[in-house]
């Protein structure tokens, strides 16, 4: 059977009952059907099992980066108040209540590193892209199940490695997540032992698992269409999985080599990065590297990292968008366009981020015009999303509240970015909390709510049953308005000069006045964070006792992953033969149409009631 | 666009014609140029700010048993027998599209010797340097970012031949099982074929980088 999954097109019914008496089958072909409980839950090849797998294992880091934060925001509102619960969770790190500014520093640098890692990219395109390539292209499966498996498993074994890392007595990596040296280079620092080892070697593990993952994405995308399903007619996520991936591919090695680079000056003694360092009191002897450097390499990654996040994202609300408008996606041919030229254009605008690193002014307004000029191909996807909903049917289902909220937050955090790619003001406002502000609001929270859209919509894919609606929009309301408050504010402390990552104002007259800004931040943390607890119930409720849902199409989409015979199908997803495709993905609510209002993909064209096309007469 | 091309794309079948290994394997090698890319650009970086630069000519003009100074004969010698190491993979790849189980096993062969040969040259290279001297962390010619950009390229490199080595050695192994030919496809030949290729072309660059281009 495996080489009837690899072939993809066109699979004769191979795959049905009967043929499944699994005799005379090699031990990799049984482990590929998933007969024992191992292969079929554990180390399973099956597209939809794994990416539950990185569902869960993101859930996991979402709830641990998010206490992570709110330790820290404890300590940014009572700078001064010993906390005893501190030492409680902390152990000696929280002695007296007081928090260890070392182990601050490690708690952002987890927060951080978890959530745009593991969480916002792991978790979301490979929960995503693992789900929805095969079913919605209409492929049995990944082009390679196997190399499948072991990027999940990759990521589980970066996973333990970090969460190791944490509990280590030597404090784990407190360099911030981008790991800046010389910090990072020298491991004779507080909190920068065998914490930021392991912390390496654990993004190294991220970035292979992420390179088995994009081969398989781009592969299966390009290699195994169904009949019909030509790249002009892929539905949104999968454009948005398939640029994302090769942004990854070609970004991903980068950070690669600068990591090989770190480790080396960590342990063997080179000096690709320390040039020329005091360090109590004494010349160390490395001379001739450049800790610049390290800066290229790693935001050569950083920057298209983060549209790594965005770009699967918007395709997956570009599709929640236009099921629930009951509309086609408006410009479908642009939002793709747009998709692959923020891809290009995030290749050419890394030093945006190094502004203040002392390049060449002129080399800096080169990569202010390139990163200002991201803002088009974004504007076109925004006005593209207002215009899908405008005049639409709109079904305000959780997975479409918490959509529109992405398009929101993606405008509000992207303005902010207008701001910061402009060389002029990124002087003033670098390092503070405007930064903060902008890229919680922009990939953090728009990220994360478009997560939750696609959840919420395809959870009855996952699991077979509906999540509860009530719950869906009291979430929503405890996530976005929580979020809101956090980071907006940030933006005007940023503004006044408030620097990021300061373990306490207390020492700086100027800052003193924003004291009961924090506070409230810190409450807006906490609540916002116990409003996803609603979330988790929901979550794990529905999967066992969930309302089931009345078809097969819920959401009377158009698109390939609907059609299974099952709702949450077995390994190969169709019984019977893969559908054909006959249309594009988004033919909602077409003037011709009797009785219903949408032609799902795979419906051969003599199978539509039409009616004949009303032409309105002029009025005279 | 004329109609075949748009044929090619319209789905149910690969676009490029090629099966889902190949293209995967397309793929990692692009991503893997942009790794040693990342690491030949840190090199030239580092190169263009340092104060001085060792002559490579002075550098590495040992040859094993002689004392003679023979400036970048070694390493010639090395290139060329992995230049000769592809010219065997080609043979072998094309034994495979003719399903000539002899011929493949027979350049394989040759291919995996040319590859054990470079690496056991390589590490003959590094203990010379070593012995004199030169290690990741220092250099008697002068700045010790050259002793550590060579070690380093040159390691990584060298891992890739021995990644290509032991690939080599499985598909070998599976051409005399007979694997291919019960499968019908020497499909595979081809792809650690490409793997092999893309190695060879990156000792290109890292000759280049490191061993031509002197101040």
């Amino acid at each position: 059977m495996s080489e009837v999954l690899r072939q993809g097109v066109n699979q004769e019914s191979a795959h049905t009952e009967g043929h499944h008496n699994g005799n005379g089958l090699s031990f990799w072909e049984k482990w590929h059907r998933g007969e024992s409980f191992f292969s079929k839950y554990v180390f399973s090849m099956d597209h939809k099992v794994i990416a539950k797998q990185f569902l869960l294992t993101g859930m996991f880091w979402g709830v641990m980066g998010g206490l992570l934060s709110l330790v820290f925001r404890l300590q940014l509102a009572y700078p001064d108040t010993p906390i005893p619960f501190f030492e409680v969770i902390l152990g000696k790190w929280g002695e007296g209540g007081i928090l260890d500014p070392n182990f601050y520093n490690s708690l952002i640098t987890i927060h951080g590193t978890v959530l745009v890692f593991f969480v916002l990219t792991g978790g979301l395109s490979g929960t995503f892209a693992n789900l929805l390539v095969p079913l919605q292209i209409g492929a049995r499966d990944m082009a390679s199940p196997f190399l499948n498996m072991l990027s999940y498993w990759t990521f589980f074994l970066a996973s333990v490695i970090m969460f190791v890392s944490i509990f280590l007595p030597w404090g784990p990596a407190a360099s911030g997540w981008t790991a800046y040296p010389p910090l990072s280079a020298l491991k004779e620092l507080p909190n920068m032992g065998i914490g930021m080892d392991l912390w390496l070697v654990s993004i190294v593990l991220f970035i292979i698992s992420a390179l088995f993952g994009g081969l398989n994405y781009v592969t299966t995308i390009l290699n195994m269409r169904t009949k019909g399903m030509t790249m002009a007619r892929l539905p949104l996520p999968v454009w948005g999985m398939f640029i994302a991936s090769v942004l990854g591919l070609l970004s991903f090695p980068v950070l690669l080599a600068a990591g090989v680079l770190l480790l080396a000056d960590r342990h063997l003694g080179t000096s690709f990065y320390l040039s020329e360092i005091f360090f109590n009191g004494q010349a160390l002897p490395n001379y001739g590297g450049s800790p610049i450097l390290y800066q290229h390499l790693f935001w050569f990654l950083g920057h298209p990292e983060v549209y790594i996040i965005i770009i699967p994202a918007m395709g997956l609300v570009s599709e929640v968008l236009a099921v629930n408008s009951r509309k086609p996606i408006f410009g479908y041919t642009a939002m793709v366009i747009s998709m692959a030229s923020i891809m290009f254009l995030s290749f050419l605008v890394w030093a945006h981020h190094m502004f203040v690193s002392g390049m060449n002014p002129f080399l800096g307004s080169m990569f202010m015009y390139m990163t200002l000029a991201i803002a088009i191909p974004s504007a076109v996807k925004v006005f593209n999303w207002l215009f899908t909903i405008w005049r639409g049917n709109l079904r305000l289902t959780p997975a479409m509240v918490f959509a529109l909220g992405f398009v929101a937050t993606f405008i509000i955090g992207g303005l902010g970015g207008i701001f910061l790619g402009n060389a002029v003001n990124d002087i003033l406002l670098h390092d503070t909390y405007f930064v903060v502000g902008h890229f919680h609001v922009v990939m953090g929270v728009s990220a994360l709510l478009a997560m939750f859209a696609a959840i919420y919509h395809w959870f009855p894919k996952m699991f077979g049953r509906m999540m509860n609606r009530t719950l869906g929009y009291i979430h929503f309301l405890f996530t976005i308005i929580p979020a809101l408050l956090v980071f907006v504010p940030m933006h005007h402390m940023g503004m006044a000069g408030v620097p990021r990552r300061y373990y306490s104002f207390q020492s700086f007259d100027y800052l003193a006045q924003w004291q009961d800004i924090n506070l409230f931040i810190t409450t807006m943390a906490i609540i916002g964070f116990s409003g996803q607890l609603i979330f988790f119930y929901n979550f794990f409720y529905s999967i066992f006792r969930g309302k089931k849902p009345s078809s097969n199409n819920p959401w009377k989409a158009t698109t390939l992953e609907w059609t299974t015979e099952e709702m949450a199908p077995g390994h190969g997803n169709w019984k019977g033969q893969v559908p054909t495709v006959y249309r594009w993905a988004y033919e909602y609510s077409p003037p011709y149409l009797k009785d219903t209002d949408y032609v799902p993909q795979h419906i051969p064209p003599e199978q539509i009631k039409k009616e004949p096309v009303k032409v309105s007469e002029p009025v005279e | 666009m004329n109609a075949t091309a748009v044929d090619k794309w319209s789905s149910g079948s690969s676009p490029f014609n090629v099966t889902w290994g190949k293209l995967m394997m397309w793929l990692f090698l692009v991503s893997d140029a942009f790794t040693f890319g990342a690491l030949l650009i840190s090199y030239a970086s580092i190169r263009a700010a340092a104060d001085s630069w060792p002559n490579p000519e002075e550098v590495f003009s040992a040859f094993p048993f002689t004392h003679a100074k023979i400036p970048l004969g070694f390493v010639s010698l090395m290139t060329f027998i992995l230049i000769a190491s592809s010219v065997t993979m080609v043979l072998a790849v094309r034994a495979g599209a003719l399903k000539d189980r002899h011929g493949v096993v027979k350049y394989l062969g040759l291919t995996i010797i040319g590859g054990l040969l470079f690496l056991s040259s390589q590490a003959w290279e590094w203990a010379h340097l070593i012995m004199e001297g030169m290690t990741i962390s220092s250099n008697p010619w002068g700045p010790p970012q050259f002793g550590q950009f060579f070690f380093l390229i040159t390691g990584f490199h060298g891992s890739h031949v021995l990644s290509g080595v032991i690939l080599n050695t499985i598909v070998l192994i599976k051409a005399l099982n007979g694997d291919f030919d019960r499968k019908g496809s020497y499909q595979m030949v081809e792809n650690v074929g490409l793997y092999w290729h893309f190695v060879d072309l990156v000792w290109v660059f890292v000759f280049l980088a490191y061993y031509l281009i002197s101040a």
